[in-house]
């Protein structure tokens, strides 16, 4: 397989805090092809944002990337490399997407100003340059009358239009990768579909890699070719997306599936995953999800599974890996 | 927004004419008038003909109505004191309190916001605490008070500057055209200085919390996502926004501004508004004392509206 | 009739804990603390040693600072430190006074014309409106020399009546803000009378900032007094408030003698300074122990400085 754009290889970002050490994401490995879309999914607190910010270093103190974290992209360890060879890389190289589009455009100064401050700031050349890149890119979102509209202000627009902006600033330098942290869970349906078909137009003419942040399997289910399943701070399942969906095999996946109200569906109750998600200073011992585990055993209390392969392109972080009869066991268990 | 625009003028005009109410009343209904001072040779003849002649025996209804009507027609009355009408005493004096508070508003400004952003940036680090704590204390001076310790060190232990007045009054007509500008500038720098000193804390304090305020904003965190510099962050995107409050406290500080010139204008014998009316006061000139007021508030009305103007211009959000 | 119960507390708990924890707040209550101390039993004390010694009226006059008079004395022979604590007496005295009437009327005016608004809340903003924008000391000048002699009280009904105006928009803000709330609809539709409402219901949510204000305020007259005195307009002759002693001060023309009675301007100027910052800093330490979030509109801006 050709060399991954981005490999990211054991990557540890914690927080100092008063109440102790949240260790928010604990040991992350992944990768992501060119032109791929991988999806990532996961409950709010397991670690998927935090994940998506230490990408672009973006994390703050108290909280801070451990050194030995890896994040391998054009030959070169993101972790270890100055904070100006990184600037040059946040916006131009690897861009985000977030996920708020009414808080995340500066209000006091116009869109097609704010497009184009990433273009004067990666390339340089006169402002008319870059205003004319905003406007065209403007058009390429699909904002009508781009060359009108980049004169106005963000609380002039709708959250679909702010949003498209958002990815328009993103895209305008031609990344490789672009991060999009849920993107569109503060938009409408409607919208959220439009936005969506955007980003893979933008993906096929541009061939940007997209790590799609989502706690929506739906969205993903559409977008992304591979889905990383993320829980407690780790990856707890990678498969390709078609598979993850016909043969899930992590009961957290499990779960989120099943949560999924579907039309024709004939059920009394929705299906949850009962509990909740543990704090992040105090990760459970074993395996983090076995509290809340349909299948857990002995084993799950005490043992901390590693990731398991299951198929081609297929790992999933659970014991019931190898010992496989329990799943049948516990399900008759249940129905009986 | 130019409905806006309208009714915020109807709001100053209606401001100025409560004003003008608020000074008559306040000036008039004190015991006497300005004919009852001790003189013994004029008697109480020629006091009845006196108030007679302007008004002063009118009733007092009648006596409001007849000011209010002048002040509107720019007619601020007679001052009996400097023997010219009020207009002319003040056209004098008004252009130079209003440099002395335009200056020391500008420099307070820009100052208190430069030390508010650092101190946001750097919080808790010594530089936040060290400042704040000489901008408190500053701002605990009293003005006259700080006017008097800032004229005996630099006038009188260190003599550097001039002790005061406007210019030097012996040798500013005899001086060429650039040391008579320099000689202007000068004096200009204590009365400046201080009263810029006495209300930077104000500003300071304020910019520090609206940039704490706006520091974590989702729009902070997209500006360096783009690859800005951190200085390019705060002081072109957060400032800007944290700007906009600041800039309507522009027009609050105002009258304490005006306040404190008063006793600036006092200490260092700078021949603006505040000496006219103390001078005014003693003399018992009502109407130069109405005018005074009524100017100082009328400098704060369209202050406010500046700064207001200035808010819409800076917020594009509130011109909608 | 049964009422839904204020839910707010006035004061969170551990108010005090948190305060005297506060650093800078202890600093400003122990100098507070000693000042009010040496008011009251100072002048009993000093007189009571000074009765002893003769007064040598023509060697004392205007000597430095010096073990028998720490802090030298004035043209009339009179102690320095005798009269900066009689003058704390007059200037905490007043001050005080004068914060708490205008905080009655800042708090009163400002809740009435939150809760009531329409056209009366107009009319009434308009008029605070013009009395901003009239510069206070302007204002006060003008009324305490056209109408003099104003003995003391009047003086503290000028000063108290002159510093309401701030305090009103914020209450009224925050009466704005504090109309919403459920239990104060709650109120309204079993009839409770409005003043009750007013009384019992909003005046805990607006009691914060008041108090925030006021103790600023304290040192704010302090500072104003004392300027109003050193032009000559000030308290009356006998009472000895710090400003007046500046006034002394400077009659005696102790500006063109600096270099000679430089005690007779620092020491009041010290005392003044040192009391304004104590209750700057009790304010702050205030406004941060009793929970910003509870000031709706400005969030953790700190009030807009009032006019001087």
């Amino acid at each position: 397989m050709a060399e991954p754009l981005l490999r990211v290889r054991d990557l540890r970002t914690y927080f100092y805090t008063e109440n102790g050490v949240a260790r928010a994401v604990d040991g992350v490995s992944f990768e992501i092809g060119a032109g791929e879309t991988v999806g990532l999914v996961g409950e709010s607190g397991c670690g998927k944002s935090v994940t998506a910010l230490s990408l672009l270093r973006l994390i703050r103190p108290p909280g801070r990337i451990e050194p030995n974290s890896e994040i391998h992209f054009d030959g070169k360890n993101l972790v270890s490399v100055d904070e100006g060879f990184m600037r040059s890389v946040r916006g131009a190289r690897i861009s985000m997407v977030f996920q708020e589009p009414m808080t995340a455009l500066n209000p006091v100064f116009t869109i097609g100003d704010q497009i184009a401050e990433v273009v004067c700031v990666h390339h340089g050349g006169s402002k008319k340059e870059a205003w004319d890149r905003a406007v065209q890119m403007l058009e390429t979102v699909g904002i009508a009358s781009p060359a009108q509209r980049a004169h106005e202000y963000p609380h002039q627009m709708s959250g679909g239009m702010r949003q498209r902006v958002v990815i328009a600033m993103a895209l305008v330098m031609n990344p490789a990768l672009v991060i999009a942290d849920e993107p569109t869970t503060a938009l409408d349906v409607t919208i959220q579909a439009q936005i969506l078909e955007l980003l893979r137009e933008l993906q096929q003419k541009f061939g940007t890699s997209i790590l799609l942040i989502t706690h929506d399997l739906g969205v993903v289910a559409e977008s992304a070719s591979r889905v990383i399943v993320m829980y407690g701070g780790e990856i707890v399942e990678e498969a390709p997306v078609i598979e993850l969906f016909a043969t899930a095999h992590h009961p957290y996946t499990e779960g989120l599936l099943n949560a999924m109200p579907q039309v024709g569906q004939q059920r009394d109750r929705l299906a949850t995953i009962p509990g909740s998600v543990p704090p992040p200073t105090a990760w459970p011992q074993g395996c983090r999800f076995h509290d809340r585990c349909a299948y857990a055993w002995e084993r799950c209390a005490t043992e901390h599974p590693p990731l398991y392969q299951i198929g081609a392109g297929h790992v999933s972080r659970c014991h019931l890996a190898e010992e496989p009869e329990r799943r049948a066991a516990s399900a008759e268990q249940r129905s009986a | 927004m130019r409905r806006h625009l309208v009714a915020r003028l109807w709001q100053s005009l209606i401001v100025i004419i409560l004003v003008t109410t608020i000074s008559f009343v306040v000036i008039r209904l004190a015991p006497g008038d300005p004919f009852s001072y001790d003189a013994g040779t004029i008697t109480p003849a020629v006091r009845e003909y006196w108030r007679e002649q302007f008004g002063y025996n009118r009733p007092i209804p009648e006596q409001f109505s007849r000011y209010v009507a002048s002040v509107l027609h720019g007619q601020l009355g007679y001052s009996f004191q400097m023997h010219e009408p009020v207009s002319r005493a003040l056209a004098d004096t008004v252009p130079r309190t209003l440099l002395l508070g335009a200056l020391a508003l500008g420099v307070s400004f820009l100052f208190g916001i430069v030390v508010g952003v650092l101190q946001a940036v750097r919080r808790g680090a010594w530089f936040d605490r060290i400042s704040s704590m000489t901008l408190l204390i500053l701002y605990s001076l009293p003005d006259f008070w700080g006017a008097l310790i800032i004229l005996l060190i630099f006038a009188y232990w260190w003599p550097v500057l001039p002790a005061g007045n406007i210019v030097d009054p012996v040798l500013h007509d005899y001086m060429t055209p650039w040391a008579a500008i320099v000689d202007r500038l000068r004096h200009l720098v204590l009365p400046v200085l201080t009263l810029a000193l006495l209300t930077t804390a104000g500003f300071a304090r304020f910019q520090r919390a609206a940039m704490l305020d706006v520091l974590p904003a989702d729009y902070i965190r997209t500006a360096r996502a783009k690859g800005l510099t951190e200085r390019q962050v705060i002081w072109k995107h957060a400032l800007r926004t944290a700007l906009t409050p600041m800039v309507t406290l522009l027009g609050l500080a105002l009258p304490g501004l005006l306040g404190g010139a008063l006793f600036i204008e006092n200490v260092f014998g700078w021949p603006g508004m505040g000496s006219l009316a103390a001078s005014a006061i003693r003399a018992r000139d009502y109407d130069l004392v109405s005018a005074v007021v009524v100017v100082g508030s009328v400098i704060v009305v369209v202050g406010n509206l500046v700064a207001d103007l200035l808010h819409m211009a800076i917020d594009p959000r509130v011109r909608a | 009739m049964i009422e839904p119960s204020a839910a707010l507390p006035p004061l969170p708990k551990g108010t005090l804990q948190r305060l005297f924890g506060h650093r800078s707040a202890r600093w400003a209550l122990l100098a507070i603390a000693l000042l009010i101390v040496g008011a009251i039993v100072g002048p009993k004390f000093l007189s009571s040693v000074a009765a002893v010694e003769q007064l040598d009226i023509v060697g004392l006059k205007n000597r430095p600072p010096s073990w028998a008079h720490p802090l030298g004395t004035d043209q009339y022979s009179r102690d320095l430190l005798a009269r900066v604590l009689f003058g704390a007496r007059v200037s905490l005295a007043v001050a005080s006074l004068a914060v708490l009437m205008s905080a009655t009327i800042g708090t009163g005016f400002g809740l009435v014309a939150g809760f009531v608004g329409g056209r009366i809340d107009t009319v009434m903003m308009r008029t605070l409106d013009a009395f901003l924008s009239i510069p206070r000391v302007l204002l006060l000048i003008a009324v305490l020399s056209l109408w003099a002699p104003v003995r003391l009280p009047g003086l503290i009904l000028l000063l108290g009546g002159t510093g309401w105006f701030g305090l009103s928009r914020l209450v009224r803000a925050e009466t704005i803000a504090a109309r919403k709330l459920e239990y104060v609809e709650a109120a309204r539709a079993l009839g409770v009378p409005s003043w009750r409402i007013m009384w019992r219901h909003l005046l805990p949510n607006v009691a914060t900032p008041v108090i925030v204000s006021a103790t600023l305020a304290v040192g704010n007259v302090i500072a104003l007094e004392a300027g109003l005195s050193f032009l000559g307009v000030g308290a009356p002759e006998p009472t000895a408030s710090w400003g007046a002693i500046f006034y002394d001060a400077i009659q005696y023309g102790a500006i063109q003698f600096f270099a000679g009675s430089w005690w007779m301007l620092l020491f009041p100027g010290l005392a003044i300074v040192i009391t304004v910052l104590a209750f700057n800093v009790l304010g702050d330490a205030l406004r941060d122990v009793l929970d910003p979030r509870q000031l709706h509109g400005s969030e953790s801006l700190p009030p807009a400085p009032v006019s001087r």
